[in-house]
């Protein structure tokens, strides 16, 4: 399939994930934030206030569409209902991005409800580039695809993972989410340098940058063993190698995702302000780095 | 086409969902060798969202039986019971049936229709919208064919009749300190949200048979004789007003027998 690289549309700012305990507070105060971002199957439901809210916040703040459920990395087909009722979703409220993981969690016995590993071979990215160009058509339009967390390596993975990422990218013309937290998750549990993995990403074709909390603990040989939790506000490694990153790609659309234990919205704001502080600097770096 | 893949992925979810099973072949780590502490973070993480995801959506019947007993009866039920889409919103909508046949929440015969007033309480939530139907345009229907009319139940509406009276329990644990229920007697209990807001009310006892025939279809006419056979106390106008006013319906069809 031929697209074009996706539009960055959502600005280069700092966003947050929408959660229903904090609807009536974002529309009273209108913080000054530059995105939300929402899990497309919460807002699946025929109407309610869910709808309500979402129309009347997307009137004001561009939306960031985040699928959590269509399952790209599964070894079988996609699911056409759910493809469906994306594109539905997709029509109806017209998202600046829609973003979708490279993992898997449909399977015959049932929806698995996590975002499970994939191997990286050249049968498993025929099926992930297979299921991006599908996705594709049936939305019409390009999607990011999201590096995962990972908690096992597969004995028979023969691609690294950030080919394997940009592969998809040059054979699909999907874009990238460059999630910072999965890079460190993945790469303290599998013993890799965090920054060598971003050096090597294709951040040309980033068209959004996730941030969250992990949590810590080690495995059963006693290794360090974090886990992609998104209960916190996000750890000062992944800040500095968010600093990293964005030295290298200037500043782009970041997301603070916190989904558990859900702070008031003034602690989120904080962690949106945090991110946006970084942003600008990175903006004025860039700057000069073309005046020079 | 069932490749190698796809039996690759088979093994994990097998693996994934059974505990007792061994780890699926092929995963390994940095070391160099397969880890049940890394496998263990998939499986907890399947887990603790599916019974996360119950505990969400049942809170007062979390409240009845604790958070342990809880914990212990999501998990049975999400070992037997995956979701069959990735709209976890719907997940549970058959949790009353499994807690009515669970063997240990036997001593609570109440709880299954407590579960179903919350899971209707999660649909409305989430159904379609639709303006009530208003008063005054049932008022101009002539009373002779009052009789033969069909209201279209609210897209958002769900009745629970239960031998227990559910709404009463359901109500007192809304306020921060729950009081007893005194009266113990069955109730209907009517689950709708004709606007933004879920309504949970409790029927007059003898209006019960009228609302769960008018929400199966059955004319003005037909659910009102089975009403008085059933309770000689039901008052056809009061009955009817209340369940308009509730928001319960958003039309009506005046023809005879045709019920689309």
């Amino acid at each position: 399939m031929t697209t074009s690289r996706p539009v960055k549309t959502l600005p280069q700012r700092a966003g947050l994930g929408l959660k229903p305990e904090h609807y009536k507070t974002i529309l009273s105060d209108r913080p000054d934030v530059g995105f939300f971002e929402v899990h497309a199957e919460n807002y699946m439901g025929a109407g309610g206030p869910p709808h309500r809210y979402l129309e009347e916040i997307a009137a004001l703040y561009p939306l960031s569409l985040h699928g959590v459920g269509l399952s790209i990395g599964a070894a079988r087909g996609l699911d056409k209902a759910h493809l469906a009722r994306l594109r539905q979703l997709i029509d109806r409220y017209r998202p600046q991005s829609f973003s979708e993981h490279l993992a898997w969690s449909t399977h015959e016995t049932g929806f698995l409800n996590d975002l499970l590993p994939v191997p990286y071979t050249e049968e498993t990215l025929a099926r992930v580039v297979a299921h991006v160009d599908e996705t594709q058509q049936t939305l019409g339009r390009p999607l990011l695809l999201e590096n995962p967390s990972t908690y096992v390596l597969f004995a028979d993975s023969t691609i690294d993972e950030v080919d394997f990422m940009a592969t998809i990218a040059q054979r699909t013309g999907c874009g990238l989410l460059l999630d910072v937290n999965n890079v460190m998750v993945s790469a303290v549990n599998h013993r890799l340098d965090p920054f060598a993995y971003i050096d090597r990403f294709p951040v040309e074709l980033v068209g959004e940058i996730h941030l969250a909390g992990y949590d810590e603990t080690t495995d059963a040989a006693g290794d360090r063993l974090l886990i992609d939790a998104h209960g916190t506000s996000v750890r000062n490694d992944v800040i500095e190698l968010y600093r990293y990153t964005l030295a290298r790609s200037g500043p782009l659309p970041t997301l603070i995702e916190w989904d558990n234990d859900v702070p008031d919205f003034a602690t989120l704001n904080a962690e949106a302000a945090r991110a946006d502080a970084m942003l600008s600097a990175a903006a004025l770096q860039h700057a000069k780095g073309r005046a020079a | 086409m069932i490749t190698g893949f796809a039996e690759s992925q088979d093994a994990f979810a097998a693996a994934l969902l059974h505990a007792d099973q061994p780890l699926p072949p092929g995963i390994t780590t940095a070391r160099g060798m397969a880890d049940a502490a890394r496998f263990a973070v998939y499986r907890n993480n399947v887990f603790v969202g599916l019974t996360g995801a119950l505990a969400q959506r049942f809170v007062v019947t979390e409240q009845l039986v604790g958070t342990d007993f809880f914990a212990g009866m999501a998990r049975a039920y999400a070992q037997d019971h995956k979701p069959r889409s990735p709209l976890i919103i719907d997940y549970g909508d058959d949790f009353p049936d499994f807690v009515a046949a669970f063997p240990p929440a036997g001593g609570l015969p109440y709880l299954p229709d407590l579960a179903r007033i919350e899971v209707a309480w999660t649909q409305a939530y989430h159904a379609a919208d639709a303006v009530p139907l208003d008063l005054a345009a049932l008022a101009e229907v002539s009373p002779e064919i009052l009789p033969d009319l069909r209201l279209v139940a609210h897209p958002s509406v769900r009745l629970i009749r239960s031998d227990f009276p559910v709404g009463s329990i359901w109500n007192a644990h809304q306020q921060d300190e729950v009081m007893p229920v005194s009266d113990w007697y069955g109730q209907a209990v009517l689950v709708l949200r004709p606007h933004m807001d879920v309504d949970v009310c409790i029927l007059p006892p003898q209006d019960a048979v009228f609302a769960a025939f008018l929400l199966n279809g059955a004319s003005l006419g037909e659910a009102a004789q089975a009403a008085f056979a059933a309770a000689p106390e039901f008052d056809f106008g009061a009955a009817l007003l209340g369940l308009v006013n509730l928001g319960a319906f958003c039309a009506f069809h005046p023809d005879k027998g045709s019920n689309p």
